[in-house]
């Protein structure tokens, strides 16, 4: 692997012969970061992998959302992002009349949901119609900051696998960073930790393994 | 009243013991809100401010920028921070700040990348000893930054100043209370664009391009802090 090069907002990046992509601004044809991150260079891009930054919607994500608003159609949903999204009551799987919404989500309930439509000015819509989509009715919502859910999943789910067997939860991990976990009131302490450990050395080498460790760890004293 | 106190000791040195060109510890620490999306807390000389950044939706609707975010920053006093109280509230120079500051982000903040939203900058200052504004614009800028809102480089601020006929940089509180001219700047580093430039007194050509260059010659030195700031709050060990 090759070695991550930190830079902060105004910082030259030397892209080249990759093309630039995202997290950079142009200025007399020299690329320089608008974030305080990492460069990331892949076989064909550099990007910038900035260390936090807000969420914002992409088609397809797959996220979880908590119930903001009621209108005679559709609910407003906060998506820990600086955007709420919308979901309308025909993008459901129930058969919902105008202005009885109430009846299947009120404020304060959690969905898990995917983004369908984005547009330019960051609006975005939800819909429940696809497989494993639903209300959250049990168990508990953290949130990690956006850019480090990739982390928490891990490399094809290893990392967020090996929370879930070892302390024997259920974990939903939504793209906006909230995470819902259900199980037993201490196993659910356990993963909520885990998690955190997780987001606070994201950015360390090795993290699976020492992770591995501190669960057995954690089994060992129960 | 400038004929009575004497700012300049007899061996050349300013009363707190700096030399001419000499500036105050400065201290930067991120993450120090816990709720906010980003925060800073700076330590300039005696000067301590805390500044803290959200980014939402621009409520209500109508005030939304169909193409672009708004930022606001509120630069607040508390009570506590001056020898006497100050009344708890906006008034005229505190919004004089708040709107310098905001003009001063706008410049750097990728405003096109968060449409219809807003940056809302609170600042508030704990303790204050002359140079608050350049301290909290120094702050936000890496609160900002810390909230990982997009900005096209970091500000940095300073002030110069002229006492008892000199001209000297970071002005103390004396100083700029009994001194005769007070030039806070503050620049982007990377292109040496000046994004606020104030001037209180009078100075000449010569004295004022004094204090400009001496000015230039200390933002490397805060622009360090700043990095080392964004830097410690993630302890990254360089390389693998």
């Amino acid at each position: 692997m090759e070695t991550k090069q930190i830079v902060y907002p105004g910082d030259k990046i030397d892209t080249g012969d990759l093309k630039p992509r995202n997290g950079m601004y142009e200025n007399n044809s020299e690329y320089f970061s608008e974030y305080f991150g990492v460069v990331q260079k892949s076989e064909k891009f550099v990007d910038i992998a900035p260390f936090n930054s807000p969420y914002l919607p992409r088609v397809n994500d797959k996220i979880i959302g908590k119930i903001m608003d009621i209108g005679a159609t559709m609910w407003t949903v906060d998506i820990n992002s600086p955007y709420y999204s919308l979901l309308h009551m025909n993008d459901t799987p129930w058969h919902v009349y105008s202005g009885d919404l109430t009846r299947y989500l009120n404020i304060g309930d959690y969905i898990y949901a995917k983004i369908s439509v984005s547009n330019e000015i960051k609006e975005s819509w939800l819909s429940l119609r696809d497989n494993g989509l639903k209300k959250l009715e049990t168990g508990r919502i953290i949130s990690v900051k956006p850019p480090k859910v990739p982390r928490v999943i891990g490399k094809s789910g290893n990392m967020i696998n090996l929370i879930k067997n070892e302390t024997d939860t259920k974990i939903i991990v939504g793209q906006n960073g909230f995470i819902w976990v259900d199980g037993d009131i201490e196993n659910v302490k356990n993963a909520i930790g885990a998690i955190k450990i997780v987001e606070k050395e994201a950015h360390t080498i090795g993290l699976t393994d020492r992770m591995s460790e501190y669960l057995k760890k954690l089994k060992g004293e129960n | 009243m400038e004929g009575n106190i004497k700012l300049i000791t007899d061996d050349g040195l300013r009363l707190d013991g700096r030399a001419f060109n000499e500036m105050r510890p400065v201290k930067i620490q991120t993450g120090v809100i816990e709720k906010a999306d980003g925060s800073a807390y700076i330590e300039w000389g005696a000067n301590k401010i805390i500044a803290a950044v959200y980014v939402r939706e621009a409520y209500p609707k109508h005030a939304q920028n169909i193409d672009r975010a708004i930022v606001k920053a509120r630069y607040n006093m508390s009570g506590y921070s001056v020898e006497e109280r100050k009344r708890p509230g906006p008034d005229r120079r505190t919004m004089e700040i708040s709107k310098v500051i905001t003009e001063a982000l706008e410049s750097t903040i990728v405003l096109e990348k968060l449409p219809r939203a807003e940056i809302d900058v609170f600042i508030q200052v704990l303790e204050a000893d002359a140079g608050t504004r350049i301290a909290s614009l120094t702050a936000s800028s890496v609160a900002v930054a810390d909230a990982g809102v997009p900005m096209r480089d970091l500000v940095v601020g300073c002030t110069a100043g002229k006492a008892d006929g000199k001209m000297v940089l970071d002005l103390s509180k004396d100083e700029d209370n009994f001194g005769d001219a007070d030039i806070p700047m503050a620049i982007l580093p990377r292109t040496g664009k000046v994004v606020l430039l104030q001037l209180d007194g009078n100075v000449s050509y010569e004295e004022f391009n004094e204090a400009v260059s001496m000015m230039m010659n200390a933002m490397p030195r805060i622009s360090e802090i700043q990095r080392d700031a964004l830097m410690n709050k993630y302890n990254i060990e360089e390389g693998e």
